[in-house]
């Protein structure tokens, strides 16, 4: 069945994962994405799911682990701080090869930073945040729909490779409603969890064991192998982005999320004055879309990247391009104020599009 | 050749997977996993338990113990068991077997948390007054005096503080239904620990609510004794620190 709602980007987050058929959310209060975790706790129960409020993000990491060795799909949703105190069980989890989803809204860093929106957290969420060195898959919406559609494909994600998948959102993203079609896609087969811990009693007598200890057992080289091994074919698999007015630009904007938004507004503007402006719009930040940044690179293309930070996914598009192309930097110094509801809009992209062309 | 009877006097028990313990000589973990595993065995659960274990000598009762099983981050054992009851809809006995430092240091907040939401789990502490595997450092349950790699002066409480009594913490939280302190410092007192945790089971198997045993567990190796004055050292110190006994045992929360 499928409706048109109105709904805000938070909600289209919950129900992109109640769609997806998450039963378990582990959650602790933060700003701003606080409205996640309330609809979990209303609509959980029931659907005959179960909602925990933890004592911190590191208890909802450790439930997360628990909840996803047990073989269910389960998710939190966090902002930046919370993120950061979730970096000790998301490095077990991605050891361990559990399948986990998580919602990290953005808001400014470091620190208590603000409780606004920013995209300060790119090159924590794309590089494993935590110790060790592994990778979490990063998706990032740039509309509500998106936030919907998005979340439930972390969940097949997570399901296909036993990794875990971060939906990379922004204080603004969910914040803002738009009209989204609601229907659960059907993304295809997965393989069973035949190793997940019930007891043993529910699988025939055969026990199994999911420990973060595994390297001490004499096989570390060869665990860390194959999960690179996974990694690789994500890359070669799973790299999403899209284009807008890219066949004939000159200057290319990359952006992503609530910015991304803003670099299509831009483009309009700036297409009416007949400049050759287009988007390249990573939706996959980890796998990033290098290629098609080194093919722009190769074919003449100069590069915009626009951000709200001081410069992060701006390091991923310089190694795209190879050093083949010029690559400017728009970011959150161009607010059109300084404190925390300072924003990036379309018109400051332009202008700054007006002095490249 | 005369027939005689064979009297059964000692057995391994069959929840222990087929591998050498790993303990030092004399370490007292593989007694108290012993105790707990036998009592899972005369319960006749095995079959539903999910057993979590902490960082620490302790994990290896996990390793060795032919359950489901897992082990996560430092002292999470007690979140990592929520989600795990919460994912199967209860239907499953979750227990944890951590360590003094996991559940009295690091993993305190989990801990008292998990007793605090009366999450339906067991959790049993080895308590052997250090950091077995790091190599013996302070733990919050040194004794005052005991001398650690990180208190080579004994511990002095004006610097070190004082030695936390877990299960009499515990047995103030309304969650907490059944909380108890055993050793494995003689059969009598192996007898009382498998009474311990078969109570404790029993109130998670009844779904009353959240229960908690500490065992005191030998270190010779940390403690620098041969194993029976290791033995001595926890009937006269040890034990006289943390008494014995059941702090908590009530038939619903009230």
């Amino acid at each position: 069945m499928e409706e048109t709602a109105l709904i805000h980007g938070y909600e289209a987050i919950a129900r992109g994962g109640l769609d997806a058929g998450c039963l378990h959310f582990f959650g602790y209060p933060i700003t701003p994405q606080n409205e996640i975790t309330e609809y979990f706790a209303r609509e959980l129960p029931q659907r005959g799911g179960r909602f925990v409020q933890a004592e911190s993000e590191s208890a909802v990491t450790a439930m997360l682990f628990g909840a996803a060795a047990a073989g269910a799909r389960a998710m939190t949703s966090t902002a930046s701080p919370g993120w950061g105190l979730m970096q000790e069980g998301l490095s077990h989890i991605a050891w361990c090869e559990l399948p986990c989803v998580i919602a990290n809204v953005q808001r400014g860093g470091p620190g208590q930073g603000t409780t606004r929106h920013a995209q300060t957290d790119y090159l924590s969420a794309t590089r494993g945040g935590g110790h060790g060195g592994y990778k979490t898959i990063v998706l990032a919406p740039a509309s509500v729909q998106e936030c919907y559609d998005l979340t439930q494909l972390a969940f097949y994600l997570a399901d296909k490779y036993n990794n875990l998948v971060v939906v990379l959102a922004d204080g603004i993203l969910i914040q803002i409603a738009e009209p989204v079609q609601l229907r659960a896609i059907d993304f295809g087969p997965l393989p069973e969890k035949d190793w997940a811990l019930k007891g043993s009693g529910k699988k025939g007598g055969r026990t199994d064991i999911i420990h973060s200890t595994r390297g001490l057992m004499g096989t570390y080289t060869s665990i860390l192998e194959e999960i690179h091994k996974t990694y690789q074919r994500i890359t070669d698999c799973e790299v999403r982005y899209e284009t807008t007015e890219a066949d004939d630009a000159a200057l290319l904007l990359v952006a992503y999320g609530y910015v991304a938004r803003c670099c299509e507004g831009a483009i309009s503007m700036a297409r009416a004055e007949g400049l050759n402006v287009g988007l390249v719009r990573p939706i996959t930040l980890w796998p990033f879309p290098y290629e098609i940044i080194r093919q722009k690179a190769s074919q003449g293309c100069r590069f915009l990247v626009v951000e709200d930070s001081m410069g992060q996914m701006v390091e991923d598009v310089k190694l795209g391009a190879e050093g083949k192309a010029e690559i400017h930097f728009l970011g959150l110094l161009a607010r059109h104020q300084s404190g925390e509801l300072g924003m990036l809009f379309p018109e400051t992209v332009f202008a700054e599009v007006k002095k490249l062309l | 050749m005369s027939e005689k009877k064979k009297e059964l006097v000692y057995r391994t028990t069959e929840l222990k997977i087929a591998m050498p313990l790993s303990g030092c000589p004399g370490c007292g973990h593989p007694l108290a996993a012993k105790a707990i595993l036998e009592t899972i065995e005369e319960l006749e659960i095995a079959g539903r338990v999910v057993a979590v274990g902490g960082i620490g000598c302790h994990g290896l009762a996990i390793i060795m113990a032919n359950l489901d099983r897992t082990i996560g981050a430092h002292g999470t054992a007690p979140a990592t068991a929520t989600g795990i009851k919460q994912a199967l809809f209860d239907d499953a006995i979750v227990l944890t077997i951590q360590g003094d430092g996991d559940c009295a240091a690091i993993g305190a907040g989990y801990l008292v948390n998990a007793a605090a939401r009366a999450e339906r789990i067991t959790v049993f502490m080895l308590n052997n007054a250090n950091y077995g595997t790091t190599g013996g450092q302070m733990a919050p349950t040194s004794l005052l005096g005991q001398v650690t790699p990180t208190t080579p002066k004994g511990r002095d409480p004006r610097m070190f503080g004082y030695p936390l009594h877990v299960p009499e913490m515990l047995a103030t939280i309304r969650g907490v239904v059944y909380s108890a302190r055993s050793a494995v410092s003689s059969p009598a007192n192996f007898q009382r620990t498998k009474r311990y945790a078969k109570a404790a089971l029993q109130k998670q198997m009844e779904d009353v609510g959240f229960s908690f045993v500490e065992i005191l567990t030998p270190c010779p190796v940390n403690w620098h004794m041969n194993p029976v004055d290791a033995l001595k050292w926890m009937e006269e110190k040890q034990i006289a620190e943390y008494p014995l006994g059941e702090f908590k045992n009530v038939a619903q929360i009230d």
